[in-house]
């Protein structure tokens, strides 16, 4: 299990990855795992009005991460609701994030795993 | 850009409605040929804004279903899906029909079927527009206005208060707005006390689920007067792209395609934000409308919630914005906001806004942005000269 972000020739990183670097367009041709550092909440929500198949309350958080200095970020399910902006997070895996198939997606359109971050 | 008047104007009861989208589309539609005193048959293309009617109601092709029900054939009938800014989107592409030449006469109409749907329906529909990564955490439109209102707030040091002030002004001026799907005041105690949608957001942060249409008739602004005395010209109109995962932004409290459609407005119409009279920005959430205010020059980064507070964007400030009640009390039937935005605005520059008319405006700007701030149109519109 990886959490990747690409990386194109110029040193420009995302999460996710692109064809194509946002940009400067060069396309991307490396990935850089983020899921074993910590990152830190840049802002968070408690959604309480959560569509099919999605668990309620859903905290969620705007995480960013520093790879040797470039700055990544990232969306995603809080394991906690106690969390505020600042806060030192780690992405921890789960193997299904929200219900496949219970919203208006296709349920092999896409994976349904992936990285809750967890305070530190 | 040859300049293009818009001579008919037109829109539905939004709110709840028994109709489905074809009876909404061709209520709109054929109110705004009466209004312009159009037949049917001068129309030469037809524009019908519309986000997910498919997925709503299981209707598709509608615009062939309004060219026929109108009886605007054999006019060129296209649908416009720009998500929530598909009605700018609408007026765009009706204004490049008209000004290279290729329609005399461009009927756009647009329209959303919505509150058949559950509330948990609609919001995964409107949430299907993300990436993968983002549909998969169950992220929601509210979410992002939750996160971004959360980063707004605390990066500008805002109170949580002049958010829902927002909410209170919409809602005052939708009280004048007989379209409206909401005619009722409420306070900011209202907006703080009601429940959390997505903290620091609350139910009276977010505009409501609505069904509604709205039309626009457009025609060379030098023939708009064999039409009509009645008419305002669509001088500079942008639309712009940001990025689709919301999170890949610099700035989260930055709407960067609200920046760079109104550049493009603006230098169409050789006007500036100074020059605005009348707004109509989109009030999908009380925090956009503050953001707008500011990204399209409005007022400073970070100043916009000052604004608010000081009534400067109410009936009577000096730019009043939202005299239609804005999304948040008007109601929000996807396809149709961006051409009921256009709709208000051509009310206000023809003195025909009737109880919410502001004094004498010249300059009037709307705003449609779709997705969250995915994708945005900017429309610059002047009264006859």
């Amino acid at each position: 299990m990886t959490l990747d972000a690409g990386r194109c020739p110029n040193g420009h990183l995302t999460y996710p990855t692109h064809p194509r670097c946002p940009e400067c367009g060069e396309p991307q041709e490396e990935t850089v795992d983020i899921a074993g550092g910590t990152g830190t909440v840049l802002t968070w929500t408690l959604a309480t009005a959560t569509p099919p198949g999605v668990r309620s309350p859903n905290p969620l958080a705007i995480v960013e991460f520093d790879v040797d200095g470039e700055s990544v970020r990232a969306l995603g399910q809080l394991t906690d609701e106690d969390v505020e902006t600042g806060d030192e997070v780690r992405p921890v895996h789960v193997e299904e994030l929200r219900e496949p198939g219970a919203g208006i997606r296709h349920p092999d359109s896409q994976d349904w795993d992936g990285y809750r971050f967890e305070p530190v | 850009m040859e300049e293009v008047a818009i001579i008919g104007a037109s829109m539905t009861q939004f709110g709840e409605r028994d109709a489905w989208l074809a009876d909404l589309l061709s209520e709109a539609g054929s109110e705004c040929i009466d209004d312009a005193g159009v037949a049917p048959g001068e129309v030469e293309h037809l524009y019908v804004s519309n986000m997910a009617s498919g997925e709503f109601e299981g209707q598709t092709g509608v615009m062939n279903v309004l060219a026929h029900d109108l009886g605007v054939m054999p006019a060129y009938s296209q649908r416009v899906d720009q998500t929530s800014s598909s009605g700018g989107a609408g007026v765009l592409a009706a204004c490049q029909s008209v000004a290279s030449g290729t329609s005399d006469v461009t009927l756009l109409v647009g329209g959303e079927k919505m509150t058949h749907r559950t509330t948990a329906e609609a919001t995964d529909l409107i949430a299907s527009i993300t990436h993968p990564v983002e549909y998969k955490h169950g992220v929601t439109l509210p979410s992002f206005a939750g996160l971004t209102a959360r980063h707004y707030l605390e990066t500008y040091d805002a109170p949580r208060e002049a958010l829902a002030t927002v909410a209170v002004k919409n809602h005052r001026h939708g009280v004048d707005n007989p379209h409206a799907q909401f005619r009722k005041e409420i306070d900011v105690e209202t907006v703080l006390e009601s429940p959390v949608v997505a903290d620091p957001l609350r139910l009276y942060d977010f505009c409501p689920i609505t069904d509604g249409s709205a039309a626009l008739l457009f025609c060379p602004a030098d023939r708009a007067e064999e039409y009509t005395d009645e008419y305002s010209v669509v001088t500079g109109v942008g639309g712009a792209t940001d990025t689709h995962v919301v999170h890949e932004r610099e700035n989260p409290s930055v709407m960067g395609a609200v920046r760079d459609s109104s550049a493009t407005a603006y230098d169409r119409a050789g006007r500036g934000p100074g020059d605005v009279d009348v707004a109509e920005l989109h009030d999908m959430f009380t925090i956009l409308e503050v953001l707008q205010s500011e990204d399209l020059g409005f007022f400073e980064k970070g100043e916009g919630w000052r604004a608010v507070e000081e009534g400067r964007t109410e009936m009577g400030g000096d730019l009043p914005v939202n005299t239609s009640g804005g999304l948040k009390s008007k109601g929000h039937p996807l396809g149709a906001s961006g051409v009921a935005q256009a709709y208000e605005i051509h009310r206000q520059l023809t003195g025909t806004a009737g109880p919410r008319q502001v004094e004498d405006p010249e300059v009037g700007l709307a705003c449609n942005v779709g997705g969250f701030g995915n994708c945005v149109i900017t429309t610059v519109m002047e009264a006859a000269r």
